[in-house]
């Protein structure tokens, strides 16, 4: 009787196996969101039509993450490359993944106006509360009294303002076509959920898809697996609430 | 539907702005990206008015940032696409353009320079040459042609679509705000009809076939881990660049041959040499002049030909220096005594020239 010693991680089909293990750090939740995004795809069969950008900061190593085109692009520019995908190519289904540094701070205009139009692309944002790649700064979603590399005795919001609440934000400015939702790593089922109902509501040819998804970063966080996962379970969520805040009616008929 | 912009030949008489947009439908531009700037307005303008009569979208964008990437996005996706600005919108777009460098994105970007730097005029100057050629972090791995009447306005908009996509080079038309404000004839064409065949595009993502079972899928970086790495890709670049150069340089020359002065100038200001040219002539004076209309990549060869035969150079720019600077690049080593007409912002007559001439010889 021969028995198998390793197990084989079950991935998603569309993951790209031989890109794995992949490039980020033990613990990071990049990896967990885009199991969940590889999730939603092979269930939706939509693999062949992805097209898929990432920007810069952590989110720029999932760039051969998946068995789909993917265009690594700059900082905070996810957005308007794939909208210029998408309003060149409107079959395609377009998705630009990004961190909240790429999509609330130095892209918030490409996301606001691109929400505003009712772009039918998928944005997809990971939070985790601070500048990952560049080593920890604050973000806008930092914390209030969160210590970073740029806010060492802690977030002061007096003089930086409170965090973006970036789902909120979209969902007040998008027409009722538009799915917004928050979703957390700590519930990788719901966020399946989401990201389904986000891409479908592109297959469907609705408008703009935005969810946003709490993620983990324990190398900028200094803290151990027990710490970061209080951390992302119990902390972020006082703040960032997690659920749905748009959901386009059913189409009758 | 409309069956094309442009049937066979046909005189008109029109702004740059508007010769610039019916050059991209004759060229049969899928999709335009864009936001307002002045004076390169009139483009889009136009292309909105035009462009639905062929099924041809518009995109306004949220800024040049943005009409600069969603461009980069369409030609991805294997669409001819193209963008206009001006002044501190180009700015705003060298950005996208070194993303276009680093990963061989064919865009189009027509520029009608204004004044600078900052806001300053939305009149016209030379200013947005060093700009243009050299702009963003990287090594100026783009073609830029600079015209100099609506003519040529038309006839480089289309081949700069054909240049992009035959050598995967970002591709610049670099015109000014006179040239797209002002009207005057051409001749609009088919470019089928004068056998003008556009170079096929196709896509870089969103590929036929099944990424990861009948095909590996595209993955399309421009971050790099080591400096070896980037060195290598750097200098694959710039070999690549160097070698398609000689085929995409373009320049000209009038009465060069036997002159004591030749004069430097490109785009709108070599029109005001030419007629000083023509005067200095009339009045026995031997006096020359060469432009070049690539200035990425520069006509070294061509230029230093000239330089080696004349006495005496006169460069003339409205600007100060950015078009002599590429001269010197050109010339290094060439002792030919070389003079100066910088006027940053300010159009240039050919008096001007004449008298400057006149004062040289």
């Amino acid at each position: 009787m021969t028995v198998t010693s390793v197990m084989e991680p079950k991935m998603p089909k569309c993951w790209r196996q031989e890109t794995k293990p992949h490039k980020f750090c033990p613990g990071c939740g990049h990896g967990d969101v885009l199991k969940a995004l590889g999730t939603a795809i092979d269930e939706l069969g939509i693999q062949d039509r992805v097209v898929f950008g990432c920007d810069i900061g952590c989110s720029l190593l999932s760039w051969d993450f998946f068995n789909f085109d993917s265009i690594q692009t700059h900082h905070g520019r996810t957005t308007p490359v794939i909208t210029g995908v998408k309003r060149a190519r409107p079959e395609l289904i377009c998705i630009a993944y990004m961190g909240d540094g790429g999509g609330y701070a130095i892209g918030s205009q490409h996301l606001v106006n691109a929400a505003s139009r009712n772009e039918r692309i998928f944005v997809l944002l990971a939070n985790n509360a601070q500048y990952g790649m560049t080593g920890g700064q604050m973000a806008p979603t930092t914390l209030p009294g969160m210590k970073t590399e740029t806010s060492p005795y802690g977030r002061d919001v007096e003089w930086t303002g409170n965090p973006t609440l970036g789902p909120e934000m979209v969902a007040a400015i998008t027409p009722d076509s538009a799915y917004v939702a928050r979703g957390t790593m700590s519930n990788l089922r719901q966020l399946t959920q989401m990201m389904k109902k986000a891409l479908q509501n592109q297959i469907d040819g609705n408008g703009f898809s935005f969810v946003e998804a709490l993620a983990s970063c324990p190398t900028n966080w200094r803290t151990n697996a027990a710490k970061t996962w209080e951390f992302v379970e119990k902390e972020m969520p006082q703040y960032f609430k997690v659920g749905e805040l748009k959901v386009p009616a059913k189409k009758e008929g | 539907m409309a069956d094309k912009p442009i049937q066979g030949e046909k005189r008109m008489f029109v702004t740059g702005n508007e010769a610039v947009a019916y050059a991209a439908l004759a060229a049969n531009v899928d999709i335009m990206y864009g936001y307002p700037i002045t004076p390169q307005n009139e483009i889009m303008h136009y292309f909105t008015r035009l462009a639905p009569k062929f099924d041809k979208p518009f995109l306004q964008t949220e800024d040049e940032i943005s009409a600069g990437f969603t461009t980069v996005g369409g030609v991805m996706s294997g669409k001819r696409s193209f963008t206009a600005t001006a002044g501190p919108g180009n700015t705003l777009m060298q950005e996208s353009m070194s993303m276009a460098e680093m990963m061989r994105i064919p865009t189009v970007v027509v520029i009608m320079q204004r004044g600078g730097p900052s806001t300053a005029t939305v009149i016209y100057s030379q200013q947005e040459v060093t700009m243009t050629c050299y702009g963003a972090n990287g090594e100026g791995i783009r073609v830029v042609y600079s015209t100099c009447n609506h003519q040529e306005l038309y006839d480089y908009t289309i081949k700069s679509f054909n240049t992009a996509w035959k050598y995967r080079i970002p591709t610049f038309v670099l015109g000014d705000g006179y040239q797209a404000k002002m009207r005057e004839s051409l001749t609009m064409y088919d470019p089928e009809a004068r056998g003008i065949k556009m170079v096929d595009t196709y896509p870089l993502v969103g590929l036929p076939g099944s990424p990861g079972v009948d095909r590996d899928p595209a993955h399309l970086r421009n971050t790099y881990n080591t400096e070896e790495e980037l060195y290598e890709v750097v200098s694959n670049l710039v070999k690549d660049y160097e070698a398609v150069a000689p085929e995409i340089v373009e320049s000209e020359s009038f009465d060069c041959d036997d002159a004591e002065v030749v004069v430097l100038a490109h785009g709108v200001v070599s029109r005001a040499a030419v007629e000083a040219v023509r005067e200095l002539r009339k009045a026995g004076i031997k006096a020359g002049h060469f432009r070049p209309i690539t200035l990425r990549p520069f006509p070294d060869k061509e230029l230093k030909a000239v330089a080696n035969q004349a006495k005496k150079l006169l460069v003339v720019e409205s600007a100060q220096g950015q078009f002599a600077k590429l001269v010197h690049h050109s010339l290094y080593g060439d002792s030919t005594p070389m003079e100066y007409i910088f006027k940053p912002g300010l159009g240039i007559t050919s008096d001007e020239i004449i008298n400057k001439v006149k004062a040289m010889l």
